[in-house]
C-alpha cells in the first residue's frame, strides 16, 4: 500500500492541505468551514447551501452558474452541510479534470480555483443582503426536505433516536435544521449568518490530484484571498456516561416497524481503543458477515436488515433494524444477544480475520476516491489526531480478540427507540 | 498481449483474444489500491429468440431468464459463491441488462484468489429443479418491489410505447407468470448457448501484475474445454420505424405526476460507421438542451412545467436505440406537448459557435473525469467491445466532430413518427 501525505501549509486565517497523487486524471478542491453547532444558527446554515448555488454576483443565474462550469470542461461542483460530532461543517467541493490531459489548456485549476472564490466570496446580492427571490424560494425546497423526511422511514427513525437519546447536547441539534425557524429567516438575516461563516468560521482547503505544490500553493495565495478572521475551533467533547435506559415508542400508518438503539461507546477518533471500536462495530453489525445480519435475519428471519454503524467524534453507535411490528421483543432479544455474545467472548478466529480484512478493503477503497481522501482526512481535522493509512490499516491489524471484548464491556445501551404501526402488528399475527 | 494506448490520458490496456474465443483486457494501474473485474457474457434480457447450440431451429424462452440465470449462478453444491469472496474481505456483485449479464467483483488483496474465484463460478453451473424452484418466489418479490416504483414503471411504459416487435420493450426481470414458467432445462440451453468463452469479455483495472494474471487467466482457460461454436443466431423481430403508441398512460398511487418523451432511433443511426458518433450528438445535444445549463430546460422551469432537474436517457445498442427526458411535473400533458415541440424543432435551431465549442469541452472535461471510475471505464470499453466498436475512439470522433457535421447529423435524426409519449398518473384521474 502507498503511503498518503497530507501535506499541510498553515495560514492566519485557514489550513491549506495539499495531497498528491498519481491515482486520478483530475484535481478536487474542497473549502471547509466549520463551526460548534448550536441550535440559533443551524437552520440559517442549513439554507447557506441552497441559497449560494443559485448564483453569484458573476453567474447572476444558475444557467449562467453551470454554464461556468461546463466552461471548466465540464467541472463538477456541489456544496452540501453536515453534522461532525459536535460541529457543523459547509463544504464546497469542485472536481477539475487534470489539465495536464487537456491540449492547449494549462490555467484550468486557476480558473476552477477563481470560479470557489467567487462563490464563496461574492454571492448574489441586493445592497447589503442577500436577494430575497432566492431566499425565500429555497426556503421552500429547504421546507419540503425537511417535510420529507417523514417519508423516509430509516432516516426518520434514526433522527428520532438522536433526538431522544441527546436531549440537552449539543449533539442533538438537527442538522437541516428546524421548521419553526425558517419564518424568521430573511435575505438580511442570513447574508448576516453566511458573513458570520466567510469570516469567522475555521477553514481548511484541500486541493487532491496529481499536483506540482508550489504551482498550486502559489495560486491559492494569489486567487483565494477573502478577509477572514477565524474566531472558532473544533469542539470535541466529553464522552457522556450512559443514563437509565429509556424506551420509545411510537406509531405511525407503516407496514414495517423501525428498531432503532442507541448506545454509548465513550470511545472517540483519538483513543487508544479506537481500533478495536472499529473492529468490535465490524463484528456486531457493520457488515453482512457480522452478527446482527447473521442472527437477525438470516438465521431466525426477523428483520429486512439489521446493521451497526458507530460515530467517531461522540462516542456513540447505532443499531438499525426493519423488522414485522409485532416482533418487537424477540428482536430486541436477540441483538441483545449478539452484544452479550461478544463480551462472553463469543468470537472466532475467522469473525475476527475476515472483519479485519472488509475493514481494510473499506479503507483502500476510500482513499481511491479524491472525496474519500478528503473526507478521511478530514476526519483526523475534527478528531485531532494524524495518522497516515498506513498507520491506520496496522492498526486495525493489531487488534486482538482481548480488546474487542473489552471494547464491547465498554458499549452501553442509553436509549431504545421503536416506530410500530398504528395498529401494533395486530393483524399480521 | 497487444497494448492499446490511450494517449490522451498517457495509459495502456492489454487484450488478448484467448483460444477458446474469450476477449481478455487487462488494465494496470499501479497507483491504485483495488482492483475490479468483471466477467461478461453479450447475453441479455432481449435474448429471448434464437437457435440453441447444436440445434437448428429458433426457440423462445421464458421471459426474464437472463436475469434468473443470473442469480443461479451464485448458487453451487457447497453453498453460495459470495462467501468466498467475502472470507477474503473482497465484494461481489452481478447484473443483468438488455444486452449484457455481467459478473463483477472489487478487491484489495488477493486478486489472483479472486480472479480464479470469478472465472470458476461462471464457468460452472449449477443448477436443479428444486433450486430454480426456490429461486422463483425470490424473484417474485423483486419483480412485485419494481412494479411498485414509479421511475420504472415511467421508463418502461415508455419503451413500451416505443418498441413493438423489439423484446427491448419486456420488463428484464419478466414478470411473475412469465418466471413461473422457467425449468432448469431452460437455463442449460441458455447457459451452453450463450456463456461459451467466445461469446463473453474478461475486464480487470486496477492494482495488480499484468504477467501474472495474464498467465493465470490463460492457464486457467485452457485446462476447461469448449467446443467450437459459430455466431449465434438471435432474432429481435422486424421493427418498424414509427413508435408502436404516441402515448401510454400509467395509473398508480403517485402524489407528483411523471412524464416522459422520448424519440426512437431509425435503424441506420445504429450502424457500426456511425454509431460512436450518434451516441456523442445525442450526449451534447441533451446537455446543450436539457441539462442545468440548457435552454429548453430553463424554458420548462420558468413555464412550470418541471419540479427539479429533469431525467435525460440515452442508449444507443446495434438493434435498438431512443433518447429520452422526463420529468417530475404537474402538469404532465403540457410537459409532454412542450418538448415534443422542442424535439422537433432542435434541428431548426440556430448553433452559436461558442455554445457548440463549450459543450464539447463539457463532454471531453467529463471523459477524463470518468476515467477516474474504474467501473465506468470498464464498463465503457466492454458494451463498446460487444458491438465490435473501441472507446479509445471516444476522443478522435469529439475531436472531429465539426459544427456543421453535428448540424447535419441532428437534421436527420427526429421525425414525428418516431416520438413516444409515457405519464404515470395518480390513481383516480
Amino acid at each position: 500500500m502507498q503511503t498518503l501525505v497530507d501535506h499541510k501549509v498553515d495560514y492566519d486565517d485557514y489550513e491549506l492541505h495539499l495531497i498528491n497523487t498519481k491515482k486520478f486524471k483530475t484535481n478536487t478542491i474542497a473549502l471547509k468551514f466549520s463551526r460548534p453547532i448550536e441550535r440559533e444558527d443551524i437552520t440559517k446554515r442549513a439554507l447557506i447551501p441552497f441559497v449560494l448555488q443559485k448564483g453569484a454576483a458573476k453567474y447572476p443565474t444558475e444557467r449562467d452558474l453551470r454554464l461556468e462550469l461546463d466552461e471548466l470542461y465540464g467541472a463538477k461542483f456541489s456544496i452540501t452541510s453536515s453534522k461532525k460530532g459536535e460541529n457543523h461543517i459547509i463544504t464546497f467541493t469542485l472536481d477539475l479534470a487534470n489539465e495536464k490531459f487537456i491540449e492547449g489548456e494549462d490555467e484550468l485549476l486557476q480558473k476552477g480555483i477563481s470560479f470557489l472564490h467567487e462563490i464563496a466570496n461574492n454571492p448574489k446580492l441586493d445592497g447589503d443582503q442577500f436577494d430575497s427571490n432566492i431566499v425565500e424560494k429555497e426556503k421552500e425546497t429547504l421546507e419540503n426536505k425537511i417535510n420529507s423526511i417523514i417519508d423516509e422511514k430509516m432516516q426518520y427513525a434514526n433522527m428520532r433516536l438522536i433526538d431522544e437519546m441527546c436531549k440537552g447536547e449539543k449533539f442533538g441539534i438537527r442538522s437541516h435544521g428546524y421548521l419553526e425557524d425558517l419564518d424568521e429567516i430573511d435575505a438580511q438575516v442570513l447574508y448576516e449568518a453566511y458573513q458570520k461563516m466567510i469570516t469567522e468560521d475555521q477553514l481548511d482547503i484541500y486541493i487532491v490530484g496529481d499536483l506540482e505544490e508550489e504551482h498550486a500553493k502559489s495560486i491559492l495565495e494569489s486567487k483565494f484571498q477573502i478577509n477572514r478572521n477565524p474566531n472558532v475551533s473544533i469542539r470535541r467533547v466529553e464522552p457522556k456516561e450512559p443514563s437509565e435506559e429509556n424506551d420509545i415508542t411510537e406509531a405511525q400508518k407503516i407496514q414495517q416497524g423501525k428498531l432503532h438503539l442507541g448506545y454509548r461507546t465513550g470511545i472517540t477518533y483519538q483513543d487508544e481503543q479506537y481500533p478495536a471500536l472499529q473492529v468490535f462495530n465490524g463484528i456486531f453489525g457493520g457488515f453482512p458477515h457480522s452478527k446482527l445480519f447473521l442472527n437477525v435475519r438470516e438465521k431466525h428471519s426477523l428483520a429486512y436488515y439489521a446493521a451497526s454503524r458507530f460515530e467517531s467524534h461522540k462516542g456513540l453507535l447505532f443499531v438499525f433494524s426493519g423488522i414485522a411490528p409485532e416482533k418487537y421483543d424477540q428482536a430486541k432479544d436477540i441483538i441483545m444477544e449478539q452484544h452479550e455474545a461478544i463480551k462472553k467472548g463469543e468470537v472466532s478466529d475467522e469473525e475476527l480475520e475476515q472483519t479485519k480484512k472488509t475493514i481494510i478493503h473499506s479503507l483502500k477503497e476510500t482513499i481511491d476516491r479524491p472525496r474519500g481522501i478528503i473526507n478521511w482526512y478530514y476526519q483526523q481535522v475534527i478528531g485531532g489526531k494524524e495518522m497516515t493509512n498506513q498507520e491506520m490499516v496496522e492498526a486495525i491489524q493489531s487488534v486482538t480478540k482481548e480488546q474487542v471484548v473489552a471494547v464491547s464491556k465498554r458499549v452501553q445501551l442509553d436509549t431504545v427507540y421503536f416506530l410500530t404501526a398504528e395498529d401494533g402488528g395486530a393483524e399480521h399475527e | 498481449m497487444n497494448e492499446l494506448k490511450i494517449p490522451r490520458i498517457n495509459e495502456s490496456i492489454y487484450h488478448d483474444r484467448l483460444e477458446n474465443g474469450l476477449d481478455v483486457f487487462l488494465y494496470p494501474k499501479d497507483e491504485l489500491e483495488k482492483t475490479f473485474a468483471i466477467f461478461s457474457t453479450k447475453y441479455g434480457s432481449i435474448d429471448q429468440k434464437f437457435i440453441p447450440l447444436n440445434e437448428q431451429e429458433m426457440v423462445t424462452v421464458p421471459d426474464g431468464i437472463a436475469h434468473f440465470l443470473e442469480h443461479k449462478m451464485f448458487e453451487k453444491e457447497d453453498g453460495d459463491v459470495f462467501q468466498h469472496f467475502s472470507e477474503r474481505g473482497a465484494s461481489a456483485n452481478a447484473f443483468t441488462s438488455f444486452t449484457q449479464t455481467a459478473y463483477l467483483f472489487s478487491s484489495t488483496s488477493d486478486v489472483k484468489e479472486n480472479v480464479e474465484t470469478l472465472l470458476d463460478f461462471v464457468q460452472d453451473p449449477y443448477f436443479t429443479e428444486e433450486s430454480v424452484e426456490k429461486e422463483k418466489g425470490i424473484i417474485e418479490q423483486e419483480i412485485r418491489m419494481y412494479d411498485d416504483k414509479a421511475d420504472w414503471r415511467l421508463f418502461f411504459g415508455t419503451l413500451g410505447a416505443m418498441f413493438e416487435k423489439h423484446p427491448v420493450h419486456i420488463d428484464i426481470a419478466g414478470t411473475v407468470e412469465s418466471i413461473n414458467k422457467i425449468t432448469h432445462e431452460d437455463l442449460y440451453t441458455c447457459y451452453e448457448t450463450f456463456y461459451h468463452p467466445s461469446n463473453m469479455q474478461l475486464f480487470i483495472i486496477g492494482n495488480f501484475d499484468l504477467d501474472e494474471i495474464e498467465s493465470l487467466v490463460r492457464d486457467n482457460q485452457s485446462n476447461k474445454s469448449f467446443e467450437d461454436q459459430k455466431e449465434i443466431e438471435r432474432d429481435y423481430g422486424d421493427e418498424p420505424v414509427q413508435v408502436h403508441k404516441q402515448q401510454e398512460v400509467i395509473k398508480m398511487p403517485v402524489s407528483t405526476p411523471k412524464c416522459m418523451v422520448a424519440v426512437k432511433e431509425k435503424p441506420e443511426a445504429l450502424q457500426k460507421e456511425v454509431l460512436l458518433e450518434n451516441d456523442l450528438v445525442r450526449d451534447i445535444v441533451l446537455d446543450l438542451y436539457f441539462s442545468k445549463s440548457g435552454r429548453y430546460f430553463e424554458e420548462l422551469y420558468q413555464e412550470g412545467l418541471t419540479i427539479d432537474t429533469l431525467r435525460l436517457e440515452f442508449v444507443l445498442e446495434d438493434s435498438f436505440g431512443f433518447t429520452a427526458v422526463g420529468a417530475n411535473t404537474m402538469e404532465p400533458e403540457k410537459f409532454s406537448k412542450r418538448v415534443k415541440e422542442m424535439f422537433l424543432q432542435i434541428k431548426d435551431e440556430e448553433i452559436d459557435e461558442n455554445d457548440y465549442e463549450r459543450a464539447k469541452k463539457k463532454k471531453y472535461g467529463e471523459l477524463i473525469r470518468e476515467f477516474n471510475d474504474i467501473e465506468g471505464t470498464a464498463n465503457n470499453f466492454m458494451q463498446y467491445n460487444q458491438m465490435g466498436l473501441d472507446f479509445r475512439d471516444i476522443f478522435e470522433t469529439l475531436e472531429n466532430l465539426s459544427l456543421d457535421r453535428f448540424k447535419d447529423n441532428l437534421s436527420k435524426w427526429v421525425s414525428e413518427e418516431q416520438i413516444a409519449i409515457c405519464m404515470v398518473v395518480p390513481e383516480g384521474e
